[in-house]
């Protein structure tokens, strides 16, 4: 086993690609039939032996017409593929069970258009593309997540079968590319406020629950919040909104590991943290964190969300 | 091997796939019966309407039903599931069923392949260039059907068509390869089913009154003749079949007992020629009257018939050597003489009187042989294709009565006569004639000129032919059917066209198909191996044939990707512009690396070079504008700034 996955390491190339943009040389592209390549082939014999058997001179060329037709066939399945420029992009974090995007540009120097391109990391969803004449197109390639921290982009299946369905080509990428996930929440009752004292910058004037304004929906926003009214009026041009509350920020929570339920192992713990900072960040008060070893003081906001979040992703374990 | 998940059809991509069924299925409908085409046209348009309403698909419940029921139907036309024709019909059949069954991608494959396989199927009704060239579009189409399939939709239309187009004009060369240099097999690999081959009208081995006129109204070719030297006078022009012998009142059929071999005596030199002739379904092949005995490959039997083992079910080539003037069975066996003499008793008295006073009043056999086309040649007998009908007494009703009649009618009543008036003899059937294209030199026989002569045997001299329609009608042999017949009566346009023009044109279109015919449909084992021994090969076996196919084919497809991948980026106009600009800075010894940056190269001329600034600096500002503004289309200025450099 291991030597045959030494071969395959070989034979196809597996090895990063870096961080910068490269182009598909023929070198890495490999190219095999279809079972709709094989049946075809298969009824080109039929066809021949029925064209011998009646004689029939057209019918001979008619089997090579079609013979040359899958040769050619196999120069543009290759040629979809080739020379497409490939950049690594972005990727959110998202929270472990939920599924990654990393998302890849493709550029297509050529002046015709390269379409029916697949992509699909090992044992992913496969997402389909196209790459218009002169252009690029971002993909963003799903990868389910079960742990959190960093999770690499595992290797990358590009390919096509496009323009005959005859022929499978394709090409392994492994561009450099990494996105956080954060602990999957466990949603606890929040642990009593801790103390109240006032930090001294007021967000609002106006009480807890005080409208405050509009901001984009993140990923970790659960869709009750979201205000659909003023997301319906520009008809998905945007992404969704959440309303947001300014409030005084007299009330503060100290979201600390000791807090936990005792009998939790680490990773349950971290889960709760997670919940927890979710559910303070949407209630709107400040909220620390403090784990063993690190502390991160009272504040709101999506920076500090994520700042805490990042936290909790990375703990060591 | 490679398995794509199953994927749903894309609903765009149906009419792709109609189109293809359509243009695979739909030469079928000109040969195919009636309700068969008519069938898989309401099928077709059922699935197109379905496809229209966005509606479901039907269900087993309706497919299991109508596949048994097209089953039974073919069965019940073609009496069999396995036939050629049979099998047609159910493909076609399956191929219009497929269309209410289109679900996934796989089954478009399914209705693509099935469209390629049904391609084939055409040619075993007509190879001709209309078909080859309609099959090409065809297969365009289903290849362009292929394309959407796995482009979807972002594969526009007219782009799939063109692309579609590009490969299949690809795909050309390697089919000429292929078809040149691939080794021929000769089939049939197996027998063939009864309906192998379209049955064709052509010269039989009986006649009766009305056979031949029937063929004289087809224009088809019966068989054409490229002679080594000069193409003989016309009036020797006897294109021999088979020989009739046995008579039974009405009908006249060869003798079963062929045995003895012929002796024939030439006395002209040999004329050597090569016949093409198209499938008739008979054993014997036409030949100039008469075939010199020492033809290897074929038989020749006792009547001078030229004869093959198997009958003829394509087009072949013949080689063929024939004397005109020639002396045959001198020496005759009495039997067959004897056989030659016999006549139905009781029939055709006034007939059999009329030959018995002339055999009363002696004299040699040649006289009365005269006396008969005499007769014939006398004002009252006409030459028409539509002679009345005859009764029992045919050959009576017809000299004493009707008098109008076509070639089978005299051969048939002078053969009689002759037979009554103790003279051996019988009837051969064959062409008469035949017409020079002046394009490729071919002398070209219809089915037209078929025609009917006798052949008395007289002492001495042997079998001689003896053509009475001839006398009665002395222009069907010296200018053809068209001549011979009154203007009243009808022959095909193709027959009668008179006007030069019109001829040309025909003449054309004929040497055109019967090059076809030789050069592209004939190309079989024996002339591959020719042309082999032509470019070098002397001794072509597999080996080196498939070693030179190989590299002919490998150096194709490395020229082709090599065509196919070249790809020069293409510049933009104002990246044009700019590189015509660093060309002329370069006259000022400022020089350009290929990773400078339009301002930065700028910034290191306003170093070096601070004389060249301003006018660069316009430049680059002009150039940064039509690259990169919103609306980039205006390069005038950035033209206007470069010509003022320096």
């Amino acid at each position: 086993m291991k030597l045959l996955a030494r071969l395959k390491q070989k034979l196809f190339r597996w090895e990063s690609d870096g961080s910068v943009p490269f182009r598909l040389s023929q070198r890495r592209i490999f190219i095999i039939p279809t079972r709709a390549g094989v049946v075809f082939a298969i009824t080109l014999i039929a066809m021949y032996t029925g064209a011998i058997n009646y004689t029939l001179a057209l019918g001979h060329a008619l089997v090579f017409l079609l013979c040359g037709l899958g040769l050619i066939g196999m120069i543009h399945t290759f040629r979809n593929l080739f020379g497409l420029s490939i950049a690594p992009g972005r990727s959110s974090p998202v929270f472990a069970g939920e599924t990654a995007y990393f998302t890849i540009v493709l550029r297509n120097e050529r002046q015709t258009p390269r379409l029916g391109l697949s992509l699909q990391a090992t044992d992913n969803v496969q997402v389909e593309t196209h790459v218009v004449a002169e252009g690029k197109c971002e993909i963003a390639i799903p990868v389910l997540t079960h742990q959190r921290g960093w999770l690499n982009l595992p290797r990358v299946r590009l390919f096509t079968v496009y323009p005959l369905g005859l022929l499978y080509a394709w090409s392994y990428l492994q561009p450099e590319m990494r996105c956080l996930v954060y602990p999957q929440p466990i949603y606890l009752p929040l642990p009593p406020e801790q103390s109240t004292t006032s930090t001294g910058e007021r967000q609002g004037d106006g009480g807890q629950e005080d409208f405050a304004g509009f901001r984009n929906r993140q990923a970790a926003d659960s869709l009750r919040h979201v205000a659909w009214k003023a997301s319906a009026r520009d008809a998905g041009q945007r992404p969704l909104l959440v309303k947001q509350f300014a409030g005084g920020a007299e009330q503060e929570l100290q979201l600390d590991w000791q807090l936990t339920p005792e009998n939790a192992d680490s990773e349950t713990r971290l889960c709760i943290l997670t919940g927890w900072v979710l559910a303070a960040e949407a209630a709107g008060v400040s909220y620390g964190l403090r784990l063993p070893g690190q502390e991160i003081s009272a504040q709101r906001g999506d920076q500090h969300r994520t700042r805490c979040l990042e936290a909790l992703a990375l703990y060591p374990s | 091997m490679s398995k794509p998940a199953p994927q749903t059809l894309d609903h765009r991509c149906a009419p792709w796939l109609f189109a293809a069924a359509l243009a695979t299925t739909l030469p079928h409908a000109w040969h195919q019966p009636a309700w068969l085409s008519l069938l898989s046209g309401l099928i077709l348009a059922y699935a197109g309407w379905l496809w229209w309403r966005n509606e479901r698909l039907p269900g087993r419940w309706l497919l299991i039903p109508l596949v048994v029921l097209t089953c039974a139907g073919v069965m019940l036309e073609f009496r069999t599931l396995l036939g050629r024709d049979a099998g047609v019909a159910m493909l076609v059949l399956f191929m219009s069923l497929k269309l209410l069954e289109l679900r996934s991608q796989r089954d478009a494959m399914v209705l693509i392949t099935l469209g390629y396989f049904l391609l084939l199927t055409h040619y075993f009704y007509s190879q001709s260039i209309p078909t080859g060239l309609w099959l090409i579009v065809a297969l365009t189409m289903v290849t362009a059907a292929l394309i959407r399939l796995h482009g979807g939709p972002a594969s526009k239309p007219l782009p799939t068509l063109r692309y579609a187009g590009l490969l299949t004009l690809q795909a050309l060369p390697f089919m000429l390869v292929l078809y040149v240099l691939f080794p021929r097999i000769s089939g049939p690999l197996w027998g063939l089913p009864q309906d192998a081959h379209s049955a064709r009208s052509g010269l039989t081995e009986q006649m009766s009154p009305g056979s031949f006129s029937d063929l004289a109204l087809s224009s088809e070719i019966a068989l054409r003749v490229r002679f080594d030297g000069e193409i003989p006078p016309r009036d020797k022009l006897y294109w021999r079949g088979p020989v009739m012998e046995v008579f039974d009142g009405r009908t006249w059929r060869p003798d079963p007992e062929q045995k003895k071999p012929p002796s024939i005596e030439a006395l002209s030199p040999p004329i050597r020629y090569e016949s093409t002739i198209e499938p008739n379904q008979q054993r014997w092949l036409l030949a100039l009257d008469a075939p010199a005995p020492d033809l290897k490959e074929f038989g020749i039997n006792r009547t001078l018939t030229v004869t093959i083992r198997q009958p003829l079910q394509q087009r072949g080539r013949f080689a063929l050597t024939s004397v005109t003037d020639y002396r045959f069975n001198v020496s005759e066996d009495p039997a067959v003489l004897r056989r030659n003499l016999a006549l139905p008793a009781n029939l055709n008295p006034r007939t059999r009187a009329l030959a018995e006073s002339w055999r009363s009043q002696g004299k040699d056999q040649s006289v009365t042989v005269n006396r008969a086309l005499a007769l014939f040649s006398g004002d009252d007998f006409a030459y028409t294709l539509q002679p009345p009908l005859l009764g029992e007494n045919s050959i009576d009703e017809f000299l004493f009565q009707s008098r109008r009649g076509f070639c089978e009618h005299y051969a048939a009543a002078f053969v009689v006569l002759m037979r009554a008036a103790g003279i051996p003899a019988r009837v051969v059937g064959g062409y008469q004639g035949g017409e020079r294209n002046p394009v490729d030199g071919f002398l070209v026989i219809r089915q037209s000129d078929a025609h009917a002569w006798a052949e008395v045997w007289l002492e001495g001299k042997g079998w001689v032919r003896i053509d009475p329609t001839a006398a009665v009608s002395p222009s069907r042999v010296e200018g053809g059917i068209a001549l011979a017949l009154p203007d009243s009566e009808a022959l095909p346009a193709l027959l009668t066209v008179r006007s030069d023009w019109a001829r040309a044109v025909r003449h054309r279109w004929e040497a055109i198909n019967n090059a076809w015919n030789q050069q592209v449909l004939g190309y079989n084992p024996e002339r591959q191996r020719e042309l082999l021994n032509q470019i070098g090969l002397a001794n072509p076996d597999w080996k080196n044939l498939t070693a030179l196919l190989a590299s002919l084919v490998g150096l194709l497809l490395l020229s082709l990707t090599a065509w196919t991948l070249y790809h020069r980026p293409r510049l933009d106009p104002a990246q044009r512009l700019w590189h015509g600009a660093l060309k002329r800075i370069a006259k000022s010894k400022v020089n350009y690396a290929p990773w400078e940056t339009p301002l930065a190269l700028q910034r290191r001329i306003e170093i070096e070079q601070p004389a060249l600034a301003p006018a660069f600096t316009a430049v680059v500002n002009a150039y940064l504008k039509a690259r990169y503004s919103a609306d980039p289309t205006d390069l005038r200025p950035l033209r206007e700034a470069i010509a003022r450099l320096p």
